[in-house]
């Protein structure tokens, strides 16, 4: 103890302040100063021409009226959020289900001993996690584009695909629609939040589902890595008992394993909502919001606000709006995971997962490089 | 039936072993290599079960892998065609036109690939090296050097990482404007030497490494340097390899960064190229062999990076487990 006390002034302490100090200085002045600047940005009605922080009728303190514009005041800034989180709200309903749900499926199928080319297919599924999202935007442009292979595939069944990108109908409507409810009926004219109760309801919009799929087909590898992590951590004995007892696979599956997998699952989960408030790269490649404002997500709308409409305040405002949510359901997350007693290999997969959520590329290969020595053959 | 199985499983399991495995288990052959055989020897004569995973493993194979198939197969298409024939992976008439273009063999220079190719090239090498050696020093020192302010910097560290990408938009904006640097490869760089998730899975290894012979090195009167570069980093070589992927996958892949401080056609990168490439502000005309081409390009140095390190990953781990 007292050798350490000497070390802290010694040459360990200089040593200490010199090794961090280069981190320290960049992760400062790029991150920290930088998320200050926006705060005070996000209670101005700055314009982007003039010195933020000079005040004037183009700087000028305005508390926090950017944030109750977007939540009490009728206007152009309210309708703008309340549809991007009607629009988050369907994608959250629909693509963290299938994703689960795909990605334990194909975990269950991967880590099942009697097949062949496990790794080859664990693979396969997982390639898609590593690429860019906006390469992989990219060509699903193209296999969605209206001569594309989505709809070829679909005229060889006979069906006229729709021209997704520019089909701004929601597939709820369309659904209300075979009822006989025509645009706009009478009951739907109750206001929640300016936004009427018809257009919550409107469901995804078709442009919205090429996303969906979109998200689906590149998260699934991650999660169904991290499942794999999880069955990995499960003791044999259970399996064996399970065996003797001659329980049916089904029946090993629904109280057994999933019962077991509870933190798994509930991480995927909670990892999967959290994803999705941060969806923008694949926005600014398909449409950047379009058709209607039907993709449009509170994280492009943040961008698009500042930079394309120069209203800074507002943009930053709808971006602190999102860190809050995010950092209430990654407490969230952390508290229950704390209570679960998580498994050490899911616990670490998860951490990593978790920190480098920003890059879901670094996830990826996070995930990758924790599953690589407990592949399900070791 | 049998016939037609057993076929389609060897290739998978070669396709396995040459490509990416990612298991301990089949690199060293042995045990593990024998077993399942044995056991497909029993199963053959009741095996639905094992035909309906395969059955849904390969649709799911096809659906993971066909779209990339697509991608490879259009960007030797013509633009015709391509509409024409969106879902044979037969190029036919084969047509270079698309790769002749990025490579600037033409004389149409609206989509200056090789440019953004180079960019690509200077962020990655100059960011993936900066982090590898910044992130393991500021980890080293958190994780085992006692100086005043250690325990608020793992705080401040572990804040910071919690931060979301998309939530940075408005303030690196913001910085790089304050401090006269906006468009300029400064811009581009500095904000990205040093990674906070760096930092912190180095910490993690460094705490799990037995202190002992840096202590011995120490004792011999080695300058805590010293001790750092050529004690502890040639020990660290596993946590080192997944850094450097991290890095350059991260960096290579990196998109709203240098979306939000740069604004010159000359900076642009292979990602914020072709998202102004696809996004239909570069040329006229869907141009979509251009643009699988150009996406493509993207996706070939990450992919073979990931690949061929899969295996050099396996062997670091296994030897980062018996050290630790």
């Amino acid at each position: 103890m007292a050798k350490r006390r000497t070390n802290i002034h010694g040459r360990e302490g200089i040593a200490g302040w010199v090794f961090t100090a280069p981190a320290m200085i960049i992760l400062g002045v790029f991150l920290f100063v930088p998320i200050v600047m926006a705060l005070w940005v996000s209670m101005t009605n700055w314009t982007g021409n003039v010195d933020p922080f000079g005040g004037g009728p183009n700087a000028a303190f305005v508390g926090t009226r950017n944030y109750t514009a977007l939540f009490l005041q009728d206007g152009l800034a309210r309708s703008n959020f309340m549809q991007s989180l009607g629009n988050t709200f369907y994608y959250v309903l629909l693509v963290v289900p299938l994703q689960t749900a795909t990605s334990l499926l194909l975990a269950l199928i991967v880590n099942e001993k009697f097949l062949r080319g496990r790794s080859f297919f664990r693979t396969a599924f997982y390639f898609p996690s590593v690429t860019s999202s906006i390469a992989i935007s990219t060509v699903f442009l193209f296999l969605f584009s209206n001569t594309g292979a989505v709809n070829g595939f679909l005229k060889l069944l006979g069906i006229d695909g729709p021209e997704w990108f520019s089909d701004s109908r929601g597939l709820l409507h369309m659904f209300f629609g075979l009822f006989g409810a025509g645009d706009n009926p009478g009951w739907g004219q109750g206001e929640i939040f300016g936004r009427s109760l018809w257009d919550w309801l409107s469901g995804p919009s078709v442009a919205m589902c090429v996303i969906i799929v979109l998200a689906v087909w590149t998260t699934t590898g991650t999660f169904m890595l991290m499942f794999l992590a999880a069955l990995q951590d499960l003791p044999v004995e259970v399996d064996e008992a399970a065996m003797l007892d001659g329980v049916s696979p089904w029946q090993k599956l629904r109280l057994v394993t999933i019962p077991m997998l509870k933190p798994a699952l509930f991480l995927v989960i909670t990892l999967g909502i959290i994803g999705t408030w941060q969806v923008f790269d694949q926005i600014y490649v398909m449409g950047k919001g379009a058709p209607a404002g039907t993709t449009m997500t509170p994280a492009f709308l943040s961008y698009k606000t500042s930079f394309t409409s120069n209203a800074w305040g507002s943009g930053a405002a709808i971006a602190f709006v999102i860190f809050l949510i995010i950092v209430i359901l990654t407490w969230m997350q952390r508290r229950m995971m704390r209570e679960d007693k998580t498994p050490g290999r899911l616990r670490r997969a998860a951490g990593l997962a978790r920190l480098t959520q920003s890059n879901r590329g670094t996830a990826s290969a996070n995930l990758a490089q924790n599953n690589s020595g407990t592949g399900p053959e070791s | 039936m049998t016939t037609t199985t057993v076929p389609t499983q060897d290739r998978g399991a070669q396709g396995g072993n040459e490509g990416a495995d990612t298991s301990p288990g089949s690199t060293t052959g042995g045990p593990t290599g024998i077993e399942p055989r044995a056991d497909g020897r029993h199963g053959r004569n009741v095996n639905p079960k094992r035909l309906a995973g395969y059955a849904v493993l390969i649709l799911f194979a096809i659906i993971y892998l066909y779209p990339f198939l697509i991608q490879i197969a259009t960007s030797f298409k013509s633009d015709p065609e391509a509409a024409a024939h969106p879902l044979s992976l037969i190029p036919n008439p084969f047509d270079l036109s698309a790769w002749k273009r990025m490579f600037g063999l033409t004389s149409d220079t609206s989509v200056p690939i090789m440019t953004w190719l180079g960019n690509s090239v200077l962020v990655t090498v100059v960011i993936t090296a900066s982090r590898v050696f910044l992130d393991s020093l500021a980890g080293y020192a958190l994780s085992r050097l006692h100086f005043r302010g250690r325990r608020l910097m793992f705080a401040v560290l572990l804040a910071v990482m919690s931060v979301p990408g998309v939530v940075l938009l408005v303030p690196k904006f913001l910085i790089v404007t304050y401090l006269g640097i906006f468009d300029t490869y400064s811009a581009m760089l500095l904000p990205l030497l040093v990674d906070a998730a760096g930092i912190f899975i180095m910490k993690q290894f460094f705490d799990s490494v037995s202190v002992s012979i840096e202590e011995a090195a120490r004792m011999d009167g080695a300058s805590v340097f010293r001790t750092f570069w050529s004690v502890v980093l040639p020990m660290a070589r596993p946590s080192l390899i997944t850094l450097t992927i991290l890095s350059f996958q991260g960096s290579w892949n990196e998109f709203t960064h240098f979306l939000v401080v740069t604004q010159s056609p000359e900076l642009k990168t292979m990602i914020t190229g072709l998202a102004s490439l696809t996004s239909g502000e570069l040329g006229s005309g869907t141009q979509f062999p251009l643009k699988m081409g150009a996406a493509l390009l993207t996706t070939i140095p990450v992919a073979l990076i990931f690949f061929a390190f899969q295996r050099h990953f396996v062997r670091g781990a296994n030897e980062g487990g018996e050290k630790g």
